[in-house]
């Protein structure tokens, strides 16, 4: 499996566990089926971009920080774009999360996935 | 009266070769085998230290000299990381022919061995000397003389696989892949010499003489022991180097002793199972050294790239083709390789689960 493709994988999973723990806030029930969905993107977004840059790193500390990078920038994106309708919003809530979950799927990629192939120059 | 030192020093200044005529200088003595003696010497012309191979036996058949011609040209042959490259092959104003290779700076496999490195960087190292191996098998060239005597380790971690002074080239290859020795230099078995260790103590090859054991008993598959020439192949030296995998992880050499007693053993005793030899040793790398010295080259790795897969994969935290594990040990394995990652996520639920306390309150 590809970085890329694992990096997609995890986070569309953990994106998926970030957003259905939003019905511990009956403030946002009216906004569940987009939050699933919106958190769920984010993630496989996260875990495509981290997959990506992964690939390309030959540190493990560069990976996990690439991810965390990723998983922060796109969680404030989100949170920022997306107050409740009493207009709070939920900072804290999405960053943290989401930027563990950008770290989580760094490491995973640069540890497990295929690496992608490297060009070789010809001779002459 | 002279003293057996005094002696040994004017037989070794007498012995010093006469480079006058070639780029080489003289820096020092590195190693003396059986039959060859290997010297420090500086390439006058590039500027760099490398190491000269000479006959240091009479020889006046020349077929110890065609077997160091053809011991050059099978190295030269072989360009690999894990092999020291020829530079020059020539003959010396006494007509002894010589020929210069890298310069390995580094220690003996067994000297490295004995400060107890950790498993890993080991057995890291021991795939580095089955990929040499599996190259020059690759070439249809078998080693025969695998033993710690004849592997470097460089400064930086490198293998460097030595003395191909014995190889085999096995049929079917084509005859300008290499030529090993001139026709009538008997490069196969024949009686045992009792202790015969053609390249003991010098850390580049050494001939071995015609009709003298090729090999080193205490290290050779029973098929090489028997003198079954006809059944050497790569499997051979797949038994060599499963004995250098156990020579890693145990310290010891599988079968000990020497000559006529090291070969009975080869030939009639089971090597000692490694997980008795090492507390706590993982199965799967007992298994792999136990397949590597089956008695039958039929029940071993069919070749030395199988052999180096198998380490690799047990290094990587996969499963090994050698051992068959249980449930609960391919969970404990599949656990054990992926604990940081399980342990990330352990702590996203955790970091899940107090944001959702906080915001309870």
């Amino acid at each position: 499996m590809s970085k890329p493709v694992l990096g997609m994988l995890i986070g569309a999973i953990l994106g998926l566990i970030d957003g259905l723990s939003a019905y511990a806030y009956p403030g946002v029930a009216s906004m569940m089926t987009s939050i699933i969905i919106g958190s769920t993107f984010k993630g496989i977004l996260t875990g495509v971009a981290t997959g990506f840059f992964a690939g390309r790193l030959r540190s493990l500390p560069l990976g996990v920080a690439a991810g965390l990078a990723i998983g922060f920038v796109l969680s404030l994106l989100v949170a920022a774009i997306s107050p409740d309708p009493q207009g709070r919003y939920y900072y804290f809530e999405i960053i943290l999360p989401g930027s563990l979950v950008g770290a989580i799927v760094g490491y995973a990629c640069y540890r497990f996935g295929r690496a992608p192939r490297q060009r070789t120059t010809g001779t002459v | 009266m002279l003293t057996p030192d005094a002696l040994e020093h004017l037989r070794a200044v007498a012995d010093l070769p006469d480079l006058t005529g070639t780029r080489y200088r003289l820096v020092r003595l590195l190693g003396r085998g059986g039959m060859a003696t290997v010297y420090l010497v500086e390439d006058t012309a590039l500027g760099r230290e490398a190491a000269l191979k000479v006959i240091s036996e009479p020889d006046p058949s020349g077929a110890l000299a065609a077997r160091l011609v053809g011991e050059a040209r099978l190295l030269a042959h072989l360009e690999h990381p894990n092999l020291a490259p020829v530079h020059d092959v020539g003959t010396l104003p006494d007509g002894r022919v010589y020929y210069v290779m890298k310069y390995v700076r580094g220690e003996r496999l067994d000297a490295w061995v004995a400060r107890r490195p950790p498993r890993a960087v080991a057995l890291r190292l021991f795939v580095k000397v089955c990929e040499a191996v599996a190259f020059a098998h690759a070439h249809a060239i078998v080693h025969r003389d695998l033993k710690p005597e004849n592997i470097m380790v460089g400064a930086f971690g490198e293998a460097l696989v030595l003395d191909w002074g014995v190889a085999k080239r096995l049929a079917g290859t084509p005859v300008a892949a290499c030529t090993l020795a001139a026709p009538g230099v008997a490069l196969s078995g024949g009686p045992v010499a009792p202790g015969a260790t053609p390249a003991a103590g010098i850390p580049a090859g050494s001939p071995t003489a015609a009709g003298a054991l090729i090999g080193t008993p205490a290290w050779m598959a029973p098929e090489q022991a028997r003198g079954e020439i006809d059944r050497i192949d790569a499997r051979t030296d797949v038994h060599a180097l499963g004995a250098l995998l156990h020579f890693l992880l145990a310290g010891t050499a599988p079968f000990a002793g020497t000559g006529e007693a090291a070969r009975a053993r080869v030939i009639g005793e089971a090597p000692p199972r490694l997980v008795d030899l090492v507390p706590g040793l993982p199965k799967p790398l007992g298994a792999i050294a136990a397949r590597a010295m089956a008695k039958e080259p039929a029940e071993r790795y069919a070749t030395a790239r199988e052999l180096g897969a198998d380490v690799e994969a047990f290094l990587d935290g996969l499963s090994v083709s050698a051992y068959r594990e249980s449930l609960v040990e391919r969970g404990a394995r599949v656990l054990g390789r992926t604990r940081t990652l399980v342990g990330l996520i352990l702590a996203y639920v955790a970091v899940r689960v107090l944001i959702l306390l906080l915001a309870g309150r």
